[in-house]
């Protein structure tokens, strides 16, 4: 091949190899062919298989609450019928004439968790609405990490701060409130979820355009309105997902209601009374020391999965309207 | 309606009656519910330190965090809870840190957008929801029952590791997805690989976030009672766990054992116990803003 003259020929520094070869290993190198580049691609595609095993964990460990509650699940209702489980208005199979009906359990959790969602849900978006959009961005900047350490505040805290300080304060306006109580639980849960609420919801109400309030504005209208019927509008499937997740963490709470609400399983629908929520159940039997096999053991998985179904419906639900929501806006 | 003698144009003109400073006052009344809202979280969280520090500053003392508990109040110590949580937060931050760090990379930077993808997408949110004591359960089946590990040490930071492992996987997200694509961009032109991309130009950028969420996320396995009362740590132990297979217990376990009993000295000890636990969370949370402070500066700079 000839050269046009006055051209550097650094080829001629490796002579012993043949034009032809040379030809081949830029090819090599183009095509990544070389060993170094195989061994390259060996590393990136081991490293890549180790990433997604990790991910993949998180679908093991749902396959493995599945597993774990359903094998013992099944093996209970072996033993108790369904229909015993949904219809019998007694829960008592830690006595000796035993019955095994949830609903002492859920609906004491529900009278719990709704108490919690009165305090919760409208000073939540309270709270959300005045960080978003009354308080100067400054100061919200400034309240709304106070605010999230009462999430972050362990619940067997809040456990005893319902049991000793507000059990106690409230009784002296409700003579009648016993030691151990649904409404001081569902208050202090409230409070504890508030976080949650206003967080979310702020962080939906942020998401919707300036031009929109812009727009109401314009047509006279005042912050209030703004508000109420531009904002909260056009984030409510936001504000709507963050209230579901807030009733799935009620129900889910374990301290506060094993501390403060008792552990008596009884149908009843009087607050001032002690109850056993469902979790509380599960945490009683736990501290005994049950083994294995016998359907003590197998009382605390079904009633897991009973938790297990009423969260997992919860949350895929508030997904659903979060995804709505992101849809529009993102 | 009034004005019947109005003409109509005239009426409806008469008909719109702004009444700004109504709807201004009614207005300021809700921007004050709003503070209200607001003050009552912040004024039940003052509450709460005022109460627990005045029922537990008495009982705080160096022979409090040396002492074993006891079945009489006045020589019960922490000893046994504070040193099983230590090594419960060592253990499970090893654990959950590189397999939390691992997955939030892949699903970041690496997974193709595909079904299975957006199905683990889907799975980690709902896990990050699933009430604790689930995990609980979990444990109890997989670990301390088919994986024979007893109620140990080991077999309370597997669960809690579990328990954790979303919140860290989707604040590591975050801080990945917080990295400017440029400097992705810088390191396929210098011939890096996807990996040697990622290890070597976005990870040291996204580190302090996803340390942030890692120890708020650690700060949470420290609270956390529920589930390990399920697996089956111990409420009463006297020693400290000497082997990964040992029984253990923590302080938020050993602070419910002192409320559960009805003598007002066990209620002393737990608020001490609650003191101790709320400044261990507080250094915790301090070093996160820190780190997230530090990170707010390295992005803009």
């Amino acid at each position: 091949m000839e050269r046009a003259p006055g051209i550097p020929q650094p080829v001629e520094a490796l002579p012993a190899v043949s034009l032809a070869e040379r030809r081949e290993r830029i090819q090599r190198v183009l095509r990544g062919d070389l060993a170094e580049d195989r061994r390259r691609r060996l590393r990136e595609r081991l490293i890549t298989g180790w990433l997604f095993l990790a991910a993949a964990i998180s679908v093991l460990t749902t396959a493995g609450i599945i597993y774990t509650l359903s094998i013992e699940t099944i093996h209970f209702f072996q033993r108790v019928s369904l229909v015993e489980f949904l219809t019998d208005t007694q829960w008592t199979p830690l006595f000796a004439e035993k019955h095994f009906g949830i609903a002492p359990l859920a609906v004491a959790t529900l009278l719990v968790s709704s108490i919690a969602m009165l305090v919760a849900l409208p000073l939540g978006l309270l709270a959300a609405i005045g960080l978003a959009e009354y308080l100067p961005p400054r100061l919200a900047r400034l309240i709304k990490p106070i605010l999230e350490i009462l999430a972050g505040v362990p619940t067997v805290v809040y456990g005893y701060f319902a049991l000793l300080f507000v059990t106690p304060l409230l009784q002296r306006f409700i003579p009648n409130l016993q030691v151990f109580n649904v409404l001081s639980a569902g208050l202090v849960m409230g409070i504890m979820i508030l976080p949650l609420v206003a967080s979310l919801s702020q962080d939906a109400m942020l998401a919707v355009p300036q031009s929109l309030r812009e727009a109401a504005y314009a047509l006279g209208a005042t912050k209030l309105e703004v508000v109420w019927r531009v904002v909260v509008p056009a984030s409510l499937s936001g504000i709507v997902a963050s209230f579901i997740l807030a009733v799935s963490r009620a129900v889910g709470e374990t301290m506060i209601v094993v501390i403060a609400m008792g552990n008596t399983p009884r149908l009843s629908f009087n607050p001032l009374e002690q109850m056993q929520a469902m979790t509380a159940y599960i945490v009683q039997v736990s501290l005994g020391d049950t083994p294995h096999g016998t359907l003590e053991y197998q009382t605390i998985f079904a009633v897991g999965t009973t938790l297990f179904l009423i969260t997992m419906g919860l949350n895929l639900l508030s997904f659903r309207f979060l995804r709505r929501f992101r849809e529009i806006y993102q | 309606m009034t004005g019947t003698q109005l003409r109509p144009a005239v009426d409806t003109e008469m008909e719109f009656q702004p009444r700004l400073s109504l709807r201004r006052k009614v207005g300021a009344v809700f921007g004050v519910l709003t503070v209200v809202a607001m003050a009552i979280g912040l004024l039940t969280l003052g509450a709460l330190i005022v109460d627990v520090v005045r029922d537990g500053w008495s009982v705080l003392s160096w022979d409090f965090i040396r002492n074993f508990p006891s079945r009489r109040a006045s020589a019960a110590g922490i000893r046994s809870a504070l040193v099983g949580t230590i090594y419960m937060m060592v253990l499970t931050a090893v654990i959950a840190f590189p397999l939390g760090v691992s997955a939030a990379v892949y699903l970041e930077e690496f997974a193709p957008k595909n079904r299975l993808t957006s199905f683990i997408e889907l799975n980690i949110s709902n896990l990050a929801a699933v009430p604790s004591i689930v995990y609980g359960l979990l444990g109890l089946g997989i670990f301390v029952r088919t994986f024979a590990l007893g109620r140990s040490l080991i077999a309370g930071a597997l669960t809690l590791s579990l328990l954790i492992l979303p919140i860290i996987i989707i604040a590591g997200r975050e801080a990945l997805r917080a990295v400017p694509p440029s400097i992705r961009e810088a390191g396929y032109a210098l011939g890096a690989s996807r990996w040697q991309t990622v290890r070597m130009f976005v990870l040291p950028v996204a580190m302090p976030g996803i340390l942030t969420g890692t120890i708020l996320a650690l700060s949470r396995a420290i609270g956390e009672t529920a589930p390990l009362i399920t697996i089956g740590a111990l409420t009463y132990v006297a020693f400290t766990p000497g082997s990964l297979f040992d029984p253990f217990t923590v302080m938020p376990i050993q602070i419910y054992n002192w409320i559960s009993r009805p003598q007002p000295a066990f209620h002393q000890l737990a608020a001490g116990g609650i003191i101790i636990l709320l400044a261990v969370l507080l250094t915790f949370n301090a070093v996160a803003i820190l780190l997230r402070a530090r990170l707010q500066r390295q992005i803009r700079d």
